[in-house]
């Protein structure tokens, strides 16, 4: 069946129909990354907007749940060149078809994905509309896409109700140290998937509370903690910041999360509640946001964000330069930020702009990109350690001297 | 990191001569790093010892040794040049080596030489193999369970613990040289002794057989402040088990969820941070196909020919940047050189979808086994990027020009299920063919993948392609077929094969309905950041980035456009050389104020670079292919003398459309092919050629051959590197190479010539239409009969005299202008006594046009390309004629590569079977000639032990060059015949038993390694007698010097005669 994205300057896309049958308006965003699509979708910072893939192949390795980074996909729609016939990998669940119309995500398939995406990156985000209709009228459609706002996503996306992760308390319950994986044939014959394999070593992080704000947050994130032996105790985003600090953690993260960080305004107003506190906190994406705004400092939309694996980051701590997972819209403006408060600890070496604050005389610090990878690279994991080690030692003050 | 100040003169070291495992990438990658390292205002100093390379131009280095890889004459031009470092990382694996012997043996430190980049310690420990999986160990990294072993009875002893079958790998080898999978105890006891001797270091791995698992590899950069990143990751689709060189290999990799993917590329930067590698590493796995199982396969620390394929898959210049880093930059400040905006500091993203498939020499060696194994055997190979893979894949099969242009190329159609299914087992370069006609018989994916352990998703590729093919067959070709027969890149003449129409119907067709391939960017990054300097590929469906204007140029464009068509992949007969005249006259052209657009498809080469051209085109080199880029372009010209035979073979189709050939016509290039009309321009110019006739059937052939008498030269017109010529000297040898010919469709005529035996000359010229330039005429060792590339040739030709030459200079004045040639010009002659007889005339570049240019100092394809645009010589500043000769003499000695291809035969004649070549430049005749032999790795001699086996019209001239042998102190072994012939002469010779005699034999005495030569020639005509072909085979596998041309033997004698008195060095770019 015929399917077309119509973007909010007029350009219309035909392409063939994929996923559920629905129609819907949304903002349209790009995605550089050529694995992890399953990661993409299940990330909740995409509530709100259609993801378009830029890697034109699409699904080669079917639906594997287990790699799901939260409980359902979110993006609205479902944008690609080309959607992969069968499925292929030995831990492959489903099809992204099947995956697709099960969760009641619409796509387009078939249309020229680099033309839309130089759109985006000439243009800007825009709004769009995915649609089996051929008969759609621009003049009715149009005012309707400009209208369009993520608007509040973060309490759409964040959990109802806290709950802990358990901590491993052994290295062993992490699954094979990656490059340790066997195969185990007789396993496998009786249907058994192997476990993924992690890169932790040592628990570090053990005996360890670590309250989680869930402003839509990867499962990778408290995965990362808890497998280091932390307790991750997720909250809702409406949790008061009185709660968190009554139950007396050894450090707060702030998760990522979708939309605009301004209209979020109860959230910074409990962050800052935090920020004030001596409580150790990392902050990732949206969390690392909302500390800035909580803080005084401003944030902006930027032309068309940066969602991708490939975003050189230099910590500016070390000198070193780590590729990393990104997927943000909107930027800390640097310009505004008080050395009082904050200074830039990392920077993007492809455009410059702001990728995470040190907190100054505080035991805080945040980024504007993963660590937590999934999906993309995994150099920036020794962030989660550098917390760790400012949880255990809390009593140093500023988060630069926490190297 | 700032640049290191400390560092103003360095040594680059090349990769030599052409062979398979170390082809023209290493030109590409030295080319590239040499230019940046320029930019920086570091003085270069190059050595390689290879004439057709870009990189030993001397516009690319301040000062060009092109002399042999050898250690001492490395440490000769250190000594001279005084380098403060060196940098061995860009030469293959003979430059890595070359650079650890200078290191190893203190010479580096004692002259205050500093490696540059990666330090020896590491190399050390990447190269070694067991420093390397000790290293391994210790941070986590798993290797397949394996063993380092020296003798036979170690590596029985250890695989008997862990079980058959075990894969061997020799340390400090190329292209895997002696290895192999051993099944059994025999196969390991046969391939490991082999091994061990061709290991420099004697030393080979056992391993755990990982045949089956998947191959991925990944790029990686490291610079000296510990920044990593990965360039890119690659799939093989064959599994583990066949050479990556060999394998199809599919960018970014296919089948891997993120977890995969990051797992591995997480592992790899682990390795380059352990072994602490500045610049440029490949790390090859294989992984378990149902596990997260890995294990590490091998790490190259230095730039491979998967950094080039991944290099132009991305648009990332590795070499280059590779060359900053050495230099002490780091990533995040130096300029991502394509958009200009961003740093070398990031991960290239595709939008694409990247495929090489490799160019194999089986249509050459028609006697070797296809099987392909972890031994490399590609000459060369192509690439092609689409949005989809199906696309990809269909490009890539019609770039090879291995005439298939679809997954019907090859028929298995007479082959039963079950004898496909066998087939199937075996690895060889027909497999995703053999695939395609399992799917077509409705062999199921579970069973094919059972069979070939291909990843499903590949299998189901190739099925998407099988189902189109079907549709063609039986569907009504609908605008909606057509579009998705296009999308996925069938070709109109297959759509037109499959549907019964013409070729031209489904054009209009596609036209009509606005079906067109529109051209994309590889920009490094998904279309994220405008590019400064893309290049394009082709996909149908979608809006097009390629505008037919210069690209970011001025609005008021009015610069006139030229097409320089490339050469494809390399093969043994077009070979680097087609590269080399293509990239200078685009850079001529340039020059002349010209845009310049070169389509091309072969990632290895200079060509192919992004900023040679204005435009690049990575496209296939078929006429509708060519034709889709001239759409979008439409060039003022086409250049097509520059580009080999690929190039010629566009003339016609770039006339129909529309496009003027620059240069030479058309019509003359045919009347140089064309029998009659060729012969009708000799009578007219009154050169005298051997006589001969034109026949399309072996009735016809026999009675021309009759006609003229025993021994004629039977060949195909309108090829190259002497492809299918045989010498026949009988209606039998006749009548079978009729049929081998045959074998491939012939739209043009045969040639029968009667075969003259005389001194074969060659001359490269050039014309303007009225006056040529002869820069200088070559005189081949070997007598007629050989294949001019298998020929060490001479400059200046030394053995004729001034008549004979003002003949030569005469005839091929007459011939260029009866032939109105502009441009280039190749002819060989062959003279006898004061007659000269014209054999060929190519009005093209040719094979020695490199060379040539080089030795003497005139660069010819820049006023080849002057004169197509209309200069005259006069006017270019020369004086017309034949050149004064140079000063020095200029040997270039052909290369082979045949210990990589089992069964093929080694004999010479007159198809080419060289793979490269290497040249040796001196004052003195024989220290030429024995530089060339040196660069050649003809060292001798190691055990003064030598054996003779020569035929009976041989054996007078073997006893000369017996003698000669015997004075310089060889002990020579001989067969029967040959023995008594040598003694007789009063040379003694030992007489050694034949193979089928008893032990000890001639086989025993070469496989005991005490023989450093065998001369071997082989009876008149295709030989057949297995005795020779054995004893051949067997030298050339363990690792012995065989030459099966007296005329080789005598110059090497000579050679060796003069050895021993030092080599003076010959800086070429001061000619």
């Amino acid at each position: 069946m015929k399917a077309f994205l119509i973007l909010e300057d007029g350009t219309v896309f035909e392409g063939i129909h994929i996923g559920a049958h629905r129609e819907i308006i949304s903002e349209i965003v790009f995605n550089t990354s050529m694995a992890g699509y399953l990661e993409v979708l299940t990330d909740p910072s995409y509530a709100g907007q259609a993801v378009c893939m830029t890697y034109p192949l699409i699904g080669n390795y079917g639906i594997c749940r287990e790699d799901m980074e939260s409980f359902r996909p979110w993006p609205d729609g479902f944008i690609v060149r080309e959607l992969s016939r069968i499925p292929s990998n030995f831990r492959s669940d489903l099809s992204i078809q099947q995956f697709m119309e099960e969760n009641n995500v619409p796509g387009i398939a078939g249309i020229d994905t680099r033309a839309l995406t130089k759109i985006l990156r000439e243009k800007g985000t825009m709004n769009g509309m995915i649609t089996t209709g051929a008969d759609f009228s621009m003049e009715e459609i149009l005012p309707k896409l400009k209208a369009y706002t993520t608007g509040q996503v973060v309490e759409k996306v964040s959990c109802k109700e806290k709950y802990t992760v358990r901590p491993s308390r052994s290295p062993g319950e992490n699954g094979p140290l990656s490059g340790a994986a066997r195969f185990d044939r007789k396993a496998y014959e009786r249907g058994e998937r192997e476990a993924r394999p992690t890169l932790v070593r040592e628990l570090n992080g053990a005996g360890l509370q670590v309250a989680l704000l869930d402003l839509g947050a990867k499962d990778n994130i408290a995965h990362s903690l808890a497998e280091r032996g932390c307790e991750v105790t997720i909250y809702p985003c409406f949790t008061s910041a009185e709660e968190i600090i009554a139950s007396r953690p050894d450090g707060i993260m702030l998760s990522n999360g979708p939309g605009d960080p301004k209209e979020c305004t109860r959230m910074i107003r409990e962050i800052r509640k935090l920020y004030d506190t001596e409580i150790p906190v990392f902050a990732i994406c949206l969390g690392h946001q909302l500390m800035a705004l909580a803080t005084g400092a401003d944030t902006y939309k930027m032309k068309y964000g940066h969602r991708g694996g490939n975003h050189p980051v230099k910590d500016l701590m070390t000198g070193r330069v780590y590729i990393s997972s990104q997927n943000h819209g909107y930027v800390v403006d640097t310009d505004k930020l008080d050395p009082k408060v904050a200074v830039p600890a990392f920077v993007n070496v492809n455009d410059g702009t702001n990728e995470g604050l040190a907190y100054t005389g505080k035991n805080i610090f945040t980024v504007q990109y993963h660590p937590e990878a999934c999906p993309g690279p995994q150099d920036s994991r020794y962030l989660f350690d550098r917390f760790i080690r400012m949880m255990k030692n809390p009593t140093v003050k500023g988060g630069q001297s926490h190297a | 990191m700032p640049k290191n100040p400390n560092v103003k003169r360095v040594m680059v070291i090349g990769s030599g001569p052409i062979v398979i495992g170390q082809a023209a990438e290493f030109d590409y990658a030295g080319t590239q790093a040499c230019r940046s390292l320029k930019e920086e205002g570091v003085e270069v100093i190059l050595v390689n010892s290879n004439p057709a390379t870009i990189m030993t131009d001397r516009d690319i280095a301040d000062k060009v040794y092109i002399e042999p890889l050898d250690v001492k004459v490395l440490e000769q031009i250190i000594e001279k040049e005084k380098p403060d470092s060196i940098l061995p990382t860009l030469g293959g694996q003979a430059g890595l080596n070359l650079g650890m012997e200078l290191e190893e043996s203190g010479f580096l430190a004692s002259h205050g030489v500093k490696l540059l980049g990666t330090t020896a310690a590491t190399i050390r420990n990447a190269e070694g193999r067991q420093e390397f999986k000790d290293l391994m160990e210790r941070i986590g990294e798993p290797c397949a369970a394996s063993r380092v072993v020296e003798t036979v009875e170690e590596g029985v002893e250890f695989t008997n613990s862990i079980g058959y079958p075990v894969v061997l790998r020799p340390a400090y080898t190329l292209g895997g040289s002696g290895g192999g999978i051993a099944g059994n105890q025999a196969e390991l006891e046969e391939i490991l002794e082999n091994g061990l001797r061709l290991s420099r270091v004697g030393q080979v791995l056992v391993e755990r057989c990982i045949a089956g698992w998947k191959e991925i590899e990944y790029e990686v950069m490291r610079d000296s402040a510990g920044n990593c990143i990965t360039v890119c990751n690659m799939e093989n689709i064959d599994p583990v088990g066949v050479h990556t060189g060999d394998s199809i290999v599919v960018a970014p990799s296919q089948t891997l969820s993120d977890k995969e993917y990051q797992m591995l590329r997480t592992s790899a930067l682990n390795i380059i941070n352990e072994l602490q590698i500045t610049g440029g590493c490949n790390v090859q796995f294989a992984l378990h196909p149902t596990s997260f199982e890995y294990c590490v396969i091998e790490v190259n620390p230095r730039v491979s020919r998967s950094s080039a394929l991944a290099s132009k898959a991305t648009g990332y210049p590795i070499a280059k940047v590779a060359a900053k880093i050495a230099l002490g930059y780091t990533l995040d400040e130096i300029r991502n050189a394509i958009t200009q905006k961003t740093y070398a500091g990031f991960e290239p993203a595709l939008d694409y979808c990247v495929v090489k498939i490799p160019r194999l020499p089986f249509d050459k060696f028609i006697t070797a086994k296809r099987t392909l194994t972890t031994q490399m055997k590609a000459t060369g190979e192509v690439m092609s990027i689409c949005d989809n893979f199906e696309g990809a894949l269909m490009k890539a099969i019609r770039s090879l020009e291995q005439h298939v242009d679809c997954l019907l190329g090859y028929d298995f159609g007479d082959l039963s299920a079950e004898e496909l299914k066998a087939k199937m087992k075996v690895v060889d370069d027909r497999r995703i063919w053999m695939i395609a006609e399992a799917i077509r018989r409705g062999i199921s994916y579970e069973e094919i993948h059972a069979i070939t352990l291909i990843d499903m998703w590949f299998i189901d590729k190739i099925a998407i392609l099988v189902e189109m093919e079907e549709a063609l067959k039986t569907q009504e070709l609908t605008p909606q077929l057509l579009k998705e027969a296009k999308r996925i890149e069938f070709p109109d003449n297959v759509i037109a094969r499959l549907t019964g129409r013409s070729e031209a119907e489904i054009k209009a067709l596609r036209k009509e309905n606005g079906i067109r391939a529109v051209y994309k960017m590889v920009d490094t990054c998904a279309a994220e950041f405008a590019a400064s300097t893309p290049y394009y590929y082709s996909v149908y469906g979608g809006t097009c980035e390629a505008s037919g204007s210069a690209y970011g140029g001025d609005t008021g464009n009015c610069r006139r456009k030229v097409l320089v068509l490339g050469s494809g992949p390399i093969r043994i007969g077009q070979g680097i050389e087609f590269d080399y005249c293509s990239v200078h006259a685009t850079w001529a052209f340039s020059k002349a104020g010209y845009e310049t657009i070169i389509i091309n498809n072969n990632p290895e080469t200079v060509s192919t670079d992004f900023d040679i051209a204005d435009k690049l085109y990575f496209e296939p080199l078929t006429p509708e292919d060519v034709e889709s880029v001239v759409e979008i372009e439409k060039p003022d010209g086409a250049v097509v003398q520059f580009g080999g035979q690929t190039a010629i073979k566009l003339t016609e189709s770039l006339m129909k459309m529309g496009v003027p050939i620059l240069g030479t016509k058309a019509e003359d290039v045919d009347a140089a092919e064309d029998r009659e009309l060729f012969d009708k321009i000799l009578e007219e110019t009154g050169i005298p050629r051997a006589a001969g006739g034109t026949v399309y059937t072996a009735e016809e052939a026999k009675a021309v051959a009759n006609r003229l008498g025993y021994p004629v030269l039977v060949r195909p017109s309108y090829v190259l590197g002497g492809q299918g010529m045989q010498i026949a000297i009988s209606d039998r040898e006749i009548e079978e190479f009729m049929e081998i010919i045959n074998r491939i469709a012939q739209d043009h005529p045969i040639l029968v010539d009667k075969y003259l035996q005389g001194k074969e000359i060659e001359v490269d010229a050039v014309c303007d239409g009225t006056d040529i330039l002869i820069p200088g005429i070559m005189e081949h060792i070997e007598r007629t009969g050989v294949h001019s590339g298998d020929s060490i040739s001479v400059y200046p030709a030394h053995t004729i005299g001034k008549l004979v030459k003002d003949k030569i200079a005469e005839y091929t004045k007459r011939l260029a202008k009866a032939l109105h040639v502009k441009g280039l010009i190749n002819i060989q002659f062959i003279a006898i006594g004061e007659d000269v007889y014209v054999i060929e005339v190519n009005p093209r570049s040719s094979r020695t046009v490199p060379y040539i240019s080089k030795v003497t100092g005139i660069p010819i394809v820049d006023l080849a390309t002057e004169v197509i645009l209309g200069k005259t010589i006069r006017e270019l500043g020369y004086t017309p004629g034949l050149q004064p000769e140079a000063a020095y003499y200029a040997i270039k000695m052909p290369v082979f590569s045949f210990e990589k291809i089992r069964g093929a035969e080694i004999s010479l004649g007159p198809e080419m079977k060289s793979t490269g070549e290497c040249l040796g430049i001196a004052k003195e005749f024989h220290e030429a000639l024995y530089k060339a032999f040196l660069g050649a790795g003809v060292n001798l001699p190691r055990h003064k032990n030598m054996i003779i086996t020569v035929k009976d019209a041989d054996k007078g001239e073997a006893i000369e060059i017996g003698r000669r042998f015997a004075k310089l102190g060889y002990t020579i072994y001989a067969t029967r015949s040959t023995a008594a012939a040598l003694n007789e002469a009063g040379v003694k010779a030992r007489k050694v038993n034949k193979i089928s005699q008893e032990s000890p034999t001639v086989m025993d005495l070469i496989l005991g390694h005490r023989i450093d030569l065998v001369i071997d020639t082989p009876t008149q005509g295709r030989d057949k007698s297995r005795d020779g072909f054995l004893i051949r085979r067997t030298a050339i596998e363990t690792g012995v010097n065989c030459l099966t041309s007296l005329d080789t033997a005598r110059a090497l004698v000579t050679s060796l005669e003069n050895a021993g008195k030092g080599l003076t060095l010959v800086d070429v770019a001061r000619l």
